[in-house]
């Protein structure tokens, strides 16, 4: 009798839609995840182009192939893509591939939740790009021309692409929020039996400290947001001087939620490239308790520090002084971060597959990008390297090398298991060196000329920088082109290969990798009790 | 089962928390608006003057010190005028009451109204700058053309910190509605 119902049990559970349905109603967290990482694949896309038409429009000085609005729309809606659509969606369409398996949870705490919080991301991501395409017919002026960070008075003054973005940002914090809500309630309500918080896998850590910066901080930015659409239509005057208001008070509340959120594209990484190095290192990994404590360190001082981004906006000295020490203070957590990852190498016997040459690249390429954050950090140096291209080249390599290559350290890791295939290990190899140089020749270039006092968001520049960004320029394209094998790698990697083993790699640690490759559609329907 | 609807019941329950933390989150926004104005008030970080006028009575002079005071105007998108201050700066003694002239003409062919805002740098000084009379307290209506003086009567508070020797005064003119 129970092995009956049993049986009938699973057959309405595999009773799935099949085609466009399938994907529109699943509530299965792989489909969302899968949904998620290709919505993200498809996004970086989408917004590397657009910088590949910026970049070439800087490869020589002079205006050569668009007028300075569109070249501010591009800066804008790049940033706003690559944040919110490309970064933060790969982070979440891995936690709801992973998070479940690493746990053994059966699924995601809130299913239903999780196919609407992704459903919203297309329509959001249609917010922001159709008023180019609007534009093309007449209507309005385009996309917002503010850069990403809206600040007013121009995005109070700027036409109907600004209105679209502000909704679009609406769209894009709800799903994250709704997101965040479905990892924290997984994580601490549906964990294997035995697996104390103490001993849950490292990226779990991660990104419930990253869901508790998004529930925190997201609606500071749906606020300040909505705060702007006010005074653009209903008359007040928030950040309107002739009406009593202030801009500089947006800048405050959009960095309120600005600087958490370079943690909240962070965290998530910080989670599995420890998982990666002490795969590939052979041996458990170095300091999980001193790598939980400063991940929450970090996410603690990730909201106390936010004025560090417009010192020049005019700060009494007391003030310049506590942003700069408390920024400063972030190096000490991300100090023993980098203490651990290394140490987890150490002495390990070691091999550098994709995954492991894009975790090593990772931290030599985040360490640069960490460092040059102390010098902006530093409140003298900051007055001259502010608003320049040092602050482009620095936070590319944190948000680019630290955000996205380690995405792609991820992407290769989980791929066999995702799929049931091995990727090309030759041609992953390929990417690997292509991007890491290519990046390298990108971004090292924008330092120079950065110092030298060029300003970023300026279609033009002096004649003196025109040889970096021809360097720059060149090194972007291969950089965007390479990103082509990326895509060609995933594609054939879904389609075939040789079948991987369940535990993929050799040194593989953890509940993911006791399952088969790819694992069944519903996985850990009874938990697996963890000692 | 009954263990998967405890745990669907559990789950739910934390959720609607979240909720909450995300409405306090999202309220905390809307009130950092009255609270960054309260901060910057009684601290002066944003440089704002007051609106009303001081008075003089109080004020004690000091000759030992002497600070300058520059002069700064600018004319947002939108308002057809031209606006200077009719001398750069002023050096006075802390207490002493100076009056300052601004000029303001009005370019279009319509009547227009504006409202100039102050700004101080730096921050620290602004609570210090006490204005006696100003046309920034009412809104200025030009006719066609119209040139207009605008007098300015103030004097810095002798409580000014004294590493402040410099001080600037920043007007800008925005439109206003009628």
């Amino acid at each position: 009798m129970s092995t009956t119902t049993v049986a009938h049990h699973d057959e309405h559970h595999d009773d799935h839609p099949t085609g466009i349905m399938r994907w529109l109603t699943t509530t299965n967290h792989k489909d969302i995840g899968t949904m998620y990482l290709t919505f993200s694949l498809v996004m970086f896309l989408v917004g590397g182009s657009m910088i590949l038409g910026i970049r070439a429009e800087l490869f020589k000085p002079g205006l050569q192939l668009m007028n300075p609005e569109f070249f501010n729309q591009l800066i804008g809606v790049h940033a706003l893509i690559m944040i919110f659509a490309a970064l933060m969606p790969a982070a979440t369409g891995f936690a709801n591939w992973m998070l479940p398996l690493q746990i053994g949870a059966p699924d995601m705490a809130l299913p239903r939740l999780n196919n609407w919080g992704f459903w919203i991301l297309p329509p959001s991501a249609i917010l922001l790009t159709l008023p180019f395409t609007l534009a093309l017919f007449g209507v309005g002026d385009g996309a917002l021309a503010t850069g990403w960070t809206f600040y007013p008075p121009l995005s109070v003054q700027g036409g109907i692409g600004v209105d679209f973005a502000i909704f679009a940002v609406h769209l894009l914090g709800i799903s994250s929020v709704l997101g965040s809500i479905n990892i924290i309630v997984t994580i601490y309500n549906m964990r294997a039996p035995g697996m104390t918080l103490m001993k849950m896998p490292m990226f779990a850590w991660g990104w419930l400290i990253t869901a508790f910066l998004l529930i925190a901080t997201i609606p500071v930015l749906a606020g300040a947001v909505t705060m702007l659409l006010t005074d653009r239509h209903f008359g007040t005057h928030f950040f309107d001087a002739a009406g009593g208001g202030d801009p500089i008070m947006f800048q405050h509340l959009f960095w309120f939620f600005g600087h958490p959120e370079v943690y909240i594209l962070l965290l998530p990484v910080w989670g599995f490239i420890p998982q990666i190095l002490q795969t590939f290192s052979r041996k458990p990994m170095y300091g999980y308790k001193a790598q939980v404590y400063s991940l929450w360190a970090i996410g603690a001082l990730a909201v106390v520090v936010w004025a560090h981004h417009f010192f020049t906006a005019g700060m009494p000295v007391p003030a310049l002084l506590y942003f700069m020490y408390s920024t400063m203070a972030i190096s000490l957590p991300l100090a023993v971060l980098f203490y651990c990852w290394i140490r987890t190498m150490w002495k390990g016997s070691m091999s550098f597959e994709t995954p492991m040459l894009f975790t090593v690249g990772w931290i030599i390429l985040f360490g640069i990008g960490g460092l040059t954050g102390l010098v902006l950090a530093d409140v003298a140096a900051d007055a001259q390297y502010h608003n320049s291209y040092f602050v482009v080249a620095h936070f590319h390599y944190t948000l680019f090398a630290g955000g996205i290559m380690g995405i792609m350290a991820g992407v290769y890791y989980w791929l066999p298991k995702m799929t049931g295939h091995m990727y090309n290990e030759k041609l992953g190899k390929t990417h690997f060196w292509l991007t890491a140089i290519s990046f390298n020749v990108t971004f090292i270039p924008q330092f120079f000329v950065g110092l030298a006092g060029m300003p970023r968001r300026i279609p033009d520049y002096a004649l003196q920088f025109a040889e970096f960004n021809m360097i720059s320029t060149v090194g972007a394209f291969v950089l965007g082109l390479s990103q082509l094998l990326f895509v060609y790698i995933i594609i054939s990697c879904v389609k075939g290969g040789k079948k991987a083993t369940d535990k993929v790699w050799e040194g593989a640690q953890g509940l993911e990798w006791t399952l088969s490759s790819p694992p069944p559609y519903h996985s850990f329907t009874e938990q697996p009790v963890v000692k | 089962m009954a263990l998967e609807q405890t745990q669907a019941a559990a789950n739910k329950k934390l959720a609607l928390k979240l909720v909450w933390i995300i409405a306090g989150a999202l309220l905390f926004a809307f009130a950092l608006v009255p609270l960054y104005d309260v901060i910057c008030s009684v601290t002066g970080l944003n440089g704002k003057t007051k609106s009303t006028p001081e008075s003089a009575s109080q004020a004690v002079v000091d000759l030992q010190r002497e600070v300058t005071v520059q002069f700064v105007s600018s004319v947002m998108p939108g308002l057809g005028w031209n606006f200077y201050p009719k001398q750069s700066s002023v050096k006075v003694h802390p207490g002493q009451v100076t009056t300052v002239m601004f000029e303001a003409k009005n370019t279009t062919n319509v009547e227009v109204a504006g409202q100039a805002i102050p700004s101080v740098t730096p921050g620290k000084a602004s609570a210090h700058l006490k204005k006696i009379e100003c046309f920034c307290f009412v809104r200025q209506t030009l006719k066609p053309g119209e040139v207009r003086a605008l007098p300015l009567r103030f004097f810095v508070s002798a409580e000014l910190p004294k590493d402040v020797q410099e001080m600037t005064l920043s007007y800008s003119f925005f439109p206003a509605s009628q």
